[in-house]
């Protein structure tokens, strides 16, 4: 019987390939398309300090395959290196530690390439920026020189180069990151159930067609044929029921949908063999989340609003898609349909029809949109995948670092304090967790603090430095208490906090790098005593 | 200024940032719990147990080495396998084939001179209470929700309250995809991992006529050759899900079924994943996961800060699709847990089901989740999976209803045992609907 199938269809049969295999359980989170992205980001690491957290995140974009990396670090391999760092060993006591750290992450994936520094030939920072091939994403850690921090962040600028800033000390750690403008993403990946759109309250001629065509008769349909009509077309036959008893108006409000429900409901047969019909439970379960008039989401609509100053932002793919989707909102009041048909009773046949008319429909809107693009200046070299893409994905796309703002960091982090300071106030009775910043303000006053014999400063010099950034800050408890525990570790790192940050920040950069799933912005604080995080916009 | 004096361990310098933190104490270390001079020492003669070699095992392993745990011992029966190069660290394209367990330890064990993993390539089922007791903790990196709860129970019962080295912290981490959770459970203190089993309920199965006259889904197809095809037309002995042979098969099949029904999406990767019920998975994640369930294995250890589990929260919920967003909670102890509370678990029925849709219905239900039960009521066994003969002899009450047919009654407690866990009886009490 094999035999026959075969000469019947002859699909493209092969298995995956090696490299599929390998990367199985991860192609399944970005697909080919994300994975390419990974397989040309070139990684530059600035490690200073004990030096685990970037090694650790290193080692967690080496595995699933980034083209290259680049571990700049000034310090020879010590003894007290190997209590903390995992890719470090005897043999290498002694020698440069960026060389060790480069020979065993490069054992970890053959595909990767790596390179060292400092060398003979390219002996500072500097250097390596001004001769290395351009960077994609650059990571450091502390406590790096501020020297060495003024010359990435003016690398990052002219390069248009994200930058992550990395510290890790004791129970705590925070990252930072540093986008050189707007970051748009259009792939968010938002949870399936969000997804749904199926348009019950707008329906075109096509889909209104369909419903009625299946239902003109629904009394003396058979008792199979009935309880497989799709939810969809079940809500809209009793909508236009509803209409006709309402004076042509929806059900709007809570109770008026509660009140459809129950005509739905009533309207299953339950004499028939199975005594209910499930897809009227369905119809009836979907009608709060189906019956909504379309808005715009709250992302988008920062997007149609956001103001291009950056001459890149002008030319790029993206804005000229989102001007589309834009014009395209504006005429007909709705966004381009998704055009995806969530599973529910039905016949085969019938499903299949229904799903051709979504489809059909959502086709025709990304033409429409594609039109546009096509017509607008520079949209003739716009790749037809990426308005489709936009288009399935336009309620969910969203904008990173979008208020790039008048406002210096320092005022902002004055801001933001003063407002979790408030928040804390109040949280016994909002039951809000406490905010994090205190960490972020004491591991903040010590980022550039190498360890050197003359000890850890006292207590008094940080929080002197702490009120320095937020005036009044240092007399917080918390903060105090925050700093007491900086103070234990004197800058050394838990080889578990500086994974578990190496872990987040890889994360992160994967976001960045496929520009798929929503990337933090842009603070993320980790408080290792009670296991959890909170995000600041710094 | 000083944060108090450091208490050197054994090798000072190799160790000098972990003794920083765990030999003195920091503004949150309960002053009553804690003693700097003895932590180091004690850790050294510590046991821990780390269950699983796999994503997050192999993390387990290096953070544990390098929190200053020095006596380990890892379980895992798996051999490894190409498409767990992508993230379980230790392992090379030339270990293909080898026990997790050895290849794991032997590596962590060259690296980080002077701990001592001990690889023991078997099931957990294979040990007794007696291996279990020389633990001091135990984390679980596992994929299986059934070795989970095997686990769970099995320490659960372990605890004599005479004994106070019968508590062993049970520490346990899961992820998939960008997501994850590390809990703590401190058996018959906090909430166990039963008392949470709901927070994990089962995929929804697609229902048969579903895949038999009526599929909708590139799923459904996939489905019916795995489930109707194969046993029709048995093109293979016995399938293995890890022979590419086998998938294909299926495969074409999932396509030839989708063409006659006009249904597009079936793929060889999507089929796979079917079959095999596959998790995505990145190393990222296991490193975040991993490194906090250590984390807590280090402050249990030591005192040197408060962990999940005491006072209050012993939950950890991690999501990085969109942004990172963390929640730590407290879960609740529950009474009616039927391996560690004092009362039955209350279990709607209707009277008028066979024993046989009761039986049937324990596999689904989120609050029970077991496959194979036998059912005892009143110390009179109703049904028995095995041995045969009993099964035999208890088959035909299958088919009697539960009030007319067994004169069961509304309130009525039941005990189900489940070969997955020999140790525990779950007792559930009938509430007739």
């Amino acid at each position: 019987m094999t035999e026959i199938v075969m000469s019947q269809t002859p699909p493209i049969l092969h298995g995956p390939s090696e490299k599929e295999r390998k990367y199985d359980r991860q192609l399944r989170l970005w697909a080919a398309s994300g994975q390419a992205a990974l397989e040309s980001a070139n990684i530059l690491l600035v490690n200073s300090g004990p030096g685990t957290v970037g090694v650790e995140t290193l080692k967690n974009l080496v595995l699933p395959g980034i083209g290259r990396f680049a571990i700049y670090d000034e310090a020879k391999v010590e003894e007290a290196d190997l209590g903390v760092n995992f890719f470090l060993d005897e043999e290498g006591l002694g020698k440069p530690r960026s060389e060790s750290l480069t020979g065993h992450l490069l054992e970890l994936n053959p595909e990767v390439q790596g390179d060292w520094y400092p060398t003979e030939n390219v002996k500072t920072l500097d250097s390596l920026l001004a001769g290395s091939p351009v960077f994609t994403t650059i990571m450091y850690t502390h406590p790096i020189t501020p020297e060495n921090v003024s010359l990435l962040e003016s690398y990052g600028q002219q390069h248009q180069t994200p930058l992550v800033a990395i510290h890790s000390a004791g129970f705590y750690s925070y990252f930072r990151i540093n986008l050189p403008g707007a970051f748009p993403i259009v792939d968010t990946h938002p949870d399936e159930t969000a997804t749904t759109d199926l348009r019950l309250l707008t329906p075109w001629p096509e889909l209104v067609a369909f419903a009625e065509e299946l239902t003109k008769e629904i009394d003396d349909l058979s008792d199979f044929e009935h309880g497989h009509l799709p939810y969809v077309v079940i809500l809209l036959h009793y909508l236009e029921k509803w209409k006709a008893e309402h004076d042509g108006s929806y059900p709007s409000t809570y109770k008026e949908k509660t009140e459809f429900r129950r005509m739905v409901q009533s309207a299953a047969r339950t004499k028939n063999a199975e005594g209910g019909e499930e897809n009227f439970d369905e119809a009836a379960a979907a009608v709060l989340k189906t019956l909504v008039v379309p808005s715009l989401p709250s992302g988008l609509k920062e997007i149609f609003e956001y103001e291009r100053t950056n001459p890149a932002e002008l030319k790029s793919g993206f804005w000229v898609i989102a001007d589309a989707v834009k014009a395209f909102y504006e005429k007909h009041k709705c966004l381009p349909l998704p055009g995806k048909v969530p599973d529910m009773k039905a016949q085969s046949k019938v499903y299949i029809q229904l799903q051709n008319i979504y489809k059909a429909k959502a086709r025709k809107d990304a033409a429409e949109i594609l039109e546009t693009v096509q017509a607008t200046p520079g949209g003739q070299t716009i790749d037809p995948a990426e308005v489709e893409l936009f288009c399935k994905n336009a309620a969910f796309v969203k904008l990173i670092n979008a208020t790039t703002g008048k406002i210096s960091r320092a005022d902002r982090l004055k801001e933001v304090a003063a407002q979790e300071f408030t928040n804390d106030e109040q949280a016994e009775m909002t039951l809000q967790p406490l905010s994090l910043l205190p960490i972020y303000l004491a591991m903040q006053a010590t980022a550039h603090e190498v360890e050197k014999g003359g000890g850890w400063p006292s207590q008094e010099e940080v929080l002197a430095r702490v009120a320095k950034m937020v005036p009044g800050a240092d007399e917080n408890e918390r903060v105090r208490q925050a700093v007491e525990e900086v103070a234990r570790a004197e800058g050394g790192e838990l080889h578990n906090v500086a994974a578990l940050t190496g872990g987040m920040v890889a994360q992160e950069m994967i976001k960045i790098i496929t520009k798929q799933y929503i990337p933090i912005d842009n603070t993320c604080v980790f408080d290792g005593i009670v296991s959890r995080c909170q995000i600041l916009r710094l | 200024m000083s944060a108090g004096p450091v208490y050197p361990s054994s090798e000072p310098a190799r160790w000098k940032y972990l003794d920083r933190i765990r030999t003195r104490p920091g503004p949150f270390t309960t002053p009553e719990m804690f003693s700097g001079e003895t932590s180091a020492e004690a850790m050294d003669k510590m046991k821990i147990l780390v269950i699983g070699a796999g994503g997050l095992g192999c993390e387990l392993l290096k953070n544990l080495a390098l929190s200053g745990f020095k006596n380990i011992h890892v379980i895992d029966m798996d051999t490894i396998d190409i498409s767990n190069l992508n993230r379980q660290f230790l392992f090379r394209q030339s270990d293909v084939g080898k026990f997790k367990a050895e290849v794991a330890a032997a590596f962590v064990e060259k690296r980080v001179k002077g701990v001592k993993i001990t690889p023991h390539n078997c099931k957990i089922q294979d040990f007794d209470d007696d291996f279990y007791m020389q633990f001091q903790i135990v984390v679980c990196g596992l994929d299986s929700i059934e070795a989970r709860r095997w686990i769970n129970a099995t320490l659960v019962n372990m605890v004599d309250e005479e004994v106070e080295d019968s508590y062993k912290p049970l520490i346990d981490g899961g992820t998939e995809g960008f997501k994850g959770q590390a809990r703590v459970i401190l058996p018959t203190i906090t909430s166990c991992l039963e008392c949470q089993l709901d927070m994990h309920a089962p995929r929804a199965a697609v229902p048969l006529c579903t895949l038999a006259s009526i599929p909708r889904q590139p799923e459904h197809c996939i489905e019916w050759a795995h489930v109707i095809a194969w046993d029709r037309e048995k093109p293979f002995p016995q399938l293995d899900k890890d022979d590419p042979e086998h998938i294909t098969w299926l495969y074409q099949k999932a396509l030839l079924r989708a063409g006659e029904f006009h249904i597009s999406g079936v793929t060889y990767s999507l089929t796979q994943g079917v079959v095999k019920n596959i998790i995505p998975a990145i190393a990222a994640t296991n490193s975040v996961i991993a490194a906090a369930c250590c984390n807590e294995a280090l402050k249990i250890a030591t005192n040197c800060a408060p962990y999940l589990g005491y006072p209050e929260n012993n939950y950890m919920m991690y999501s990085g699709n969109d942004s990172i967003y963390t929640y730590t909670f407290k879960h609740e102890k529950k009474d009616d847990c039927p391996v560690c509370g004092v009362s039955a678990r209350e279990l709607a029925v209707d009277p008028k089901w066979t024993l046989q849709e009761l039986v049937d219905s324990f596999a689904a239900r989120p609050e029970a989740q077991l496959r194979k039960p036998s059912v005892r009521a009143e110390g009179k066994t109703l049904y028995m999976q095995s041995p045969p003969s009993l099964e035999e002899q208890t088959r035909p009450n299958l088919e009697r209803t539960l009030a007319e047919g067994l004169g069961l009654v509304d309130g009525q407690e039941i005990g189900v045992t489940d070969p997955a866990f020999a140790t525990v009886s779950f007792k559930f009490r009938l509430k007739f609907t």
